[in-house]
């Protein structure tokens, strides 16, 4: 009890002179309350309703890069979804069709370029099933709160990156993702794209993809929310610099990883 | 004579005042991030229903919500751990962490007080033993707000946080549930500040009260 007496000062005053003192800090007290709330109130207007930045006052936009840079560091291979048992399968909603109104083409092919290549290379299916592939029955999460488990099989990106990239090349630093007509898009930063849980998706529950789940390709990358696992890509390009993405230029983190 | 004491600390009072518009904008953007997925119901009651969406207006702001989220969650989480700090620096956290196990019975006793039940208070310090835990489990539900609120917004890179909470979903619901805690120790705090009167809110704008009772001189 001592100890907490000296912090709580008591003082004895002729009743008057107790209340004249009481109101002089309450006045004081109150005026700098006032003043602080509404700077408050400013604070608060000025954060909502600066200019926008891809649909986001910037004050706000700038704290969600920030965000995703502090993500990015803290980003590792070694950090995992969650994996599942084949039983646990289940809850994954197709949801979005942007870029997919049109029923699949049956030539389907993806172009890939990095900003060095002259040539855009070409992709069938059969070069991408060429390649080894993986199955994965991973945690997928939709950025309006629900989450599922989805069976994959595909091929690693960071697979699909090195094969491209010949003879050690420097992979730039980001990486682009579109549907053919670029009516949806993604943007990628290299780390998430090359984690090993990142595939090129053909297969879904051991059957090929079915349309509206993003046949004949989809990107599969559980470290992002499902807004970036793009389906029927027919372009990827790896960039030097920050490429767009549909629904960052919606008001949606850019980075939006998990 | 009269005697006047500081109540609190200026600190506490400051730490308080800047908490509850950051709890209160958490709350909110929260809301309108749970509408995109609103799937929490306790028997009948369903949180919420579509008139409360519609009513203040919070249907389809996700994008809006996120980034009020995630900016303001830096300005709730530095003025908690400042808070704690200071509470500890300061020494102020003995009189508000419960000191001994018949806490819980003295806060009995003040409830049945309360609901005039019984006639006597345990004696107690600053803050009777009711207080003390409620103003204790607050600061642990921050931490927990804290902490599931991480394991849902990086359930991959933090996911052994998400598996202690016993998965993606089962951390999202226990955030959700202690937003509602909040709310209920909201209206009851309000309630009890209204009961206690002008001395007692004042000092928590001032810092200091008249102190009654016993200290109280024969001439006033």
């Amino acid at each position: 009890m001592e100890m907490n007496e000296h912090r709580h000062p008591k003082l004895v005053l002729p009743e008057k002179e107790a209340e004249q003192n009481l109101k002089r800090r309450s006045r004081r007290s109150f005026l700098v309350g006032g003043a602080a709330a509404a700077a408050g109130i400013g604070f608060y207007k000025w954060v909502t309703s600066a200019a926008d930045e891809d649909g986001v006052p910037w004050p706000q936009r700038r704290v969600l890069d920030a965000n995703g840079r502090i993500a990015h560091a803290y980003l590792s291979d070694s950090h995992l979804m969650p994996t599942y048992s084949p039983e646990q399968v289940g809850g994954v909603k197709p949801n979005g069709n942007i870029g997919m109104e049109q029923p699949l083409a049956g030539d389907w092919h993806m172009e890939v370029t990095s900003e060095s290549m002259e040539q855009p290379a070409r992709f069938t299916l059969a070069d991408i099933k060429a390649l080894p592939k993986v199955e994965m029955i991973t945690k997928f999460c939709c950025i309006e709160g629900w989450s599922g488990i989805a069976h994959w099989g595909g091929v690693r990106f960071s697979e699909f990156t090195r094969q491209f990239f010949k003879n050690n090349a420097p992979v730039p630093p980001y990486v682009y993702m579109a549907t053919a007509d670029e009516d949806y898009y993604v943007g990628l930063d290299r780390k998430s794209a090359l984690h090993p849980q990142t595939l090129l998706a053909y297969e879904q529950d051991g059957k090929p993809l079915e349309e509206r789940r993003g046949a004949p390709l989809r990107l599969v990358i559980p470290v992002k929310y499902g807004i970036k696992n793009i389906k029927r890509i027919g372009l990827i390009k790896y960039m030097n610099d920050k490429p767009g993405d549909y629904w960052a230029e919606e008001g949606y983190d850019w980075f939006a990883g998990l | 004579m009269q005697t006047l004491k500081l109540k609190h600390l200026i600190g506490t009072r400051w730490f308080h005042w800047i908490n509850f518009p950051l709890l209160f904008i958490m709350i909110w953007s929260g809301l309108l991030i749970y509408w995109a997925f609103p799937t929490y119901s306790l028997g009948p009651l369903h949180f919420f229903p579509d008139w409360f969406y519609n009513a203040f207006h919070m249907k389809q702001r996700l994008a809006e919500a996120m980034a009020l989220h995630f900016f303001f969650m830096w300005l709730f989480v530095i003025n908690g751990i400042l808070y704690v700090a200071y509470t500890i620096i300061s020494g102020e956290w003995r009189l508000l962490v419960p000191q001994s196990t018949s806490v819980f019975r003295d806060a009995w006793y003040v409830v049945l007080h309360d609901l005039r039940l019984r006639k006597d208070l345990p004696s107690q310090e600053k803050y009777n033993a009711a207080q003390q835990i409620a103003y204790t489990a607050i600061i642990i539900m921050g931490a927990g707000s804290l902490l599931t609120g991480l394991a849902i917004y990086k359930p991959a890179q933090l996911n052994w946080l998400a598996a202690l909470f016993g998965g993606y979903q089962m951390a999202r619901w226990f955030h959700f549930v202690l937003t509602v805690l909040y709310v209920l120790f909201f209206a009851l705090h309000v309630w009890q500040v209204i009961l206690a009167g002008w001395n007692n809110f004042r000092s928590m704008v001032s810092g200091w009260e008249v102190v009654h009772g016993n200290e109280r001189t024969p001439a006033s």
